[in-house]
């Protein structure tokens, strides 16, 4: 079966451009992609698509999203996320090992995958622990899990404080060629924090913790990945006191990339009000100097990867004080028209922004998406990144609401998504 | 100019006058309290609910006190002995609250944050005291009634708050409110007591206490809890003591009628010399408590205003 995707504004993320063309796909392949005057007439066999001048891209690779099963269901399923994913251009769900039954052996990965397959309508590439129950002890069985399908291993947002633990997890994980993801920080100077220090949470009163803990964090694990030769991924990198780290690291040649996600892109330390606990999440927001800084790094590409970092969390975890509140905000459906903010504020392109949200995520994880050439899974989404709306979280298809973005202004809304050609989004 | 707001929940979002009016209405308290027949009935009728989420004796008893000078019905409830630890969150709480149709809440919490949550979702007016190292807007009244009355003005007048700001809920509310009121105000104590932002809330920061006391007019002492003594904030009390314990010598280098003021309670030997603090030329603490009465006595009569102009 032949499909051809015409009249579209082909958002190209590997060549850099953003141009009129049209797309044939064969069997859930890119085939070719054509140029800008090709019409039906020109694929009789094909079933025809008009594109309506609309951008059409590689879907979305979201590195790290949290799902709740197994175990917290009640906050996601599979079935949830992957609605939400699809509504949000979403088409690979990387989801994270952090669940209540953590996904650190080969039998609840496999789980996790079957509940994704049989649920789920876009692609489940899944992270497994890095330890045994992410308390940094004992590595869990990295080949056994590679083999089982885990693209990478992390413990989320625990930091493993036994360095001797940690290096020979990276110097096993690097034998496998497996890719490791931690996060940055150092967790006796961020223990109990619940914002970033500055003049805001000196005046609300909020127990804070000073940017530089991500700095060290980060020097940290780089230096043992310099020690080990491992594939490191800093999950989150989201101040300007850790770029000169991680770019030093880069120019070295070790195999370093780092993400960010879109709430760190695109809110700052300010935005949480009268303890907003919505905007609550971890690490905590900063100050506008350094989202600018992190804006300017992920346009140069020294920050890889923009994800949603998707953490559902149910109104009794946030309707409390802020001190006491959960962390984390949903993402999924919100990825894109937050991160078009950047594009109509000039600070970024689009082929920029599915660089960092769809290329990168895919190449760093050995996944074939994230591309529009020849060959490449028509993982795709369609979307008029100018159509205004106002966004009401009791419509986003999460089963928790937890979104900052309520009420917010967004441009950009996803017009219909497909993947492997088929279409899950959009009529 | 009265007093806008439905709750008193910080003195961030006062305006100097309605500061004004609230201490003009204080004042006035303080006639009444030394009056042998002390009782108004401004609140005749009303329901006040004191609830304690963390141990408080003093301020406790002068919003009890207060409520009962103005005829309101007070009850105490006395919130870490009960339900939270039957896992009831906060807004169960309100909820269970709204039923019992209160009129004033008077709360304490020991999270930043948490009375705003509580004033959100309950439909009497509520009076923050104290959340978390947040504001306590009372104790900031308090400290600006008992300046006001010793000086005769609470405007260019040099303040310095000695201590753990760090911590201090008690610290933020009086900068706030010195702060808008046009004073000049310095923070002395060690580096690890004062946040580094401290500085750009237009104050003035020393870790010298000679230096930050010279030419005072006010010297504010703030309590150093105990277990911030032992090495974790600074290595010991003694040494504390030898360097930012207020006792006469460091006085000294204030002004000459500088006056001495302690929130309570005190650690006498710690953040202050026992025989100064009972010092009645130097010392204003028992002022303080005084002065707590009746500021609270008028910000709860102003709010009853407001409620009953809202019902009208």
């Amino acid at each position: 079966m032949t499909q051809l995707f015409y009249n579209a504004r082909l958002i190209d993320p590997e060549a850099g451009t953003e141009a009129p063309g049209a797309l044939l796909v064969d069997r859930g392949v890119i085939a070719r992609v054509l140029p800008a005057a090709t019409t039906p007439a020109d694929h009789p066999e094909a079933t025809v698509l008009d594109c309506d001048g609309q951008c059409l891209a590689p879907g979305i690779v979201d590195m790290g999203v949290k799902v709740g099963e197994p175990g917290e269901r009640h906050k996601e399923s599979f079935k949830t996320a992957g609605l939400a994913a699809a509504a949000g251009g979403v088409t690979t769900m990387v989801t994270r090992a952090d669940t209540a039954t953590p996904i650190d052996n080969p039998e609840t990965l496999e789980f996790a995958m079957r509940r994704g397959y049989d649920a789920c309508p876009v692609r489940i590439a899944p992270m497994a622990a890095l330890t045994r129950n992410r308390d940094g002890r004992e590595m869990v069985e990295i080949g056994f899990l590679k083999d089982a399908g885990a693209v990478a291993f992390s413990d989320g947002d625990r930091v493993m404080t036994d360095t001797k633990v940690f290096s020979r997890c990276l110097s096993y994980a690097a034998g496998l060629g497996a890719l490791v993801v931690a996060h940055p920080q150092e967790p006796g100077l961020s223990a109990g924090a619940a914002a970033s220090s500055g003049k805001f949470a000196t005046l609300r009163g909020l127990p804070s913790v000073s940017p530089m803990a991500e700095r060290m964090g980060l020097e940290r694990d780089l230096a043992l990945v310099e020690m080990t030769a491992a594939r490191y991924h800093a999950d989150q990198i989201t101040t300007r006191a850790a770029l000169p780290a991680l770019r030093r690291a880069k120019a070295a040649g070790l195999d370093v990339t780092a993400g960010i996600s879109i709430h760190h892109l695109t809110l700052n330390a300010l935005d949480v009000g009268n303890y907003r606990t919505f905007f609550k999440v971890k690490p905590p927001l900063r100050d506008e100097d350094d989202r600018m800084a992190m804006v300017e790094a992920v346009r140069e590409g020294l920050i890889d990867t923009l994800s949603s970092f998707h953490t559902p969390q149910d109104e009794e975890s946030k309707r409390l004080p802020f001190e006491e509140a959960a962390s984390g905000a949903v993402g999924l459906e919100t990825l894109l028209p937050a991160a078009l903010r950047l594009y109509h504020a000039g600070q970024m392109d689009l082929p920029g922004l599915f660089r960092a949200m769809a290329l990168n995520p895919a190449r760093r994880l050995g996944l074939p998406g994230g591309r529009l050439a020849d060959g490449a899974p028509a993982d795709l989404v369609l979307f008029n990144p100018d159509t205004p709306f106002v966004l009401d979280r009791f419509t986003l298809h999460s089963k928790s609401k937890n979104t900052p973005f309520d009420g917010a202004r967004l441009q950009g809304r996803v017009r219909g998504t497909w993947v492997g050609g088929t279409r899950v989004f959009g009529t | 100019m009265t007093y806008r707001g439905r709750h008193l929940l910080g003195i961030e979002p006062l305006h100097p006058t309605e500061i004004t009016t609230l201490l003009d209405l204080a004042d006035s308290y303080v006639d009444l309290n030394r009056r042998a027949q002390k009782r108004s009935d401004v609140l005749a009728g009303l329901t006040q609910i004191n609830m304690f989420f963390e141990n408080s004796t003093r301020t406790q008893s002068s919003f009890e006190l207060a409520g009962k000078r103005l005829g309101a019905d007070v009850m105490n409830m006395a919130m870490q002995a009960s339900s939270i630890k039957k896992g009831e969150t906060l807004i169960d709480t309100a909820m269970t609250l709204n039923a019992m149709h209160p009129d004033l809440l008077v709360v304490r919490h020991p999270h930043s944050g948490a009375v705003d949550l509580l004033a959100q979702k309950v439909n009497c007016a509520v009076l923050n005291a104290g959340d978390g190292r947040h504001e306590h807007p009372t104790q900031a009244l308090l400290d600006a009634l008992t300046i006001r009355r010793a000086k005769g003005r609470l405007h260019r007048l040099n303040i310095a708050i000695c201590g753990d700001i760090a911590h201090s809920r008690v610290a933020r509310s009086n900068i706030l409110l010195l702060g808008k009121m046009e004073n000049r105000v310095r923070l002395v104590g060690p580096p690890t007591l004062i946040p580094g932002p401290m500085k750009d809330l237009g104050v003035e920061v020393y870790d010298d206490m000679r230096e930050g006391i010279a030419g005072c007019d006010v010297v504010m002492m703030l309590r150093l809890q105990k277990e911030r003594m032992d090495g974790g904030f600074v290595p010991s009390e003694r040494e504390y003591y030898h360097r930012y314990g207020l006792d006469a010598e460091k006085l000294g280098h204030a002004k000459p009628d500088a006056i001495v003021m302690h929130p309570g309670p005190m650690n006498r030997g710690v953040e202050i010399d026992g025989t100064l603090a009972d010092d009645i030329n130097r010392s204003v603490i028992q002022e303080q408590v005084e002065m707590g009465v009746a500021v609270r006595m008028a910000a709860m009569d102003l709010l009853a205003r407001n409620l009953r102009a809202e019902a009208a």
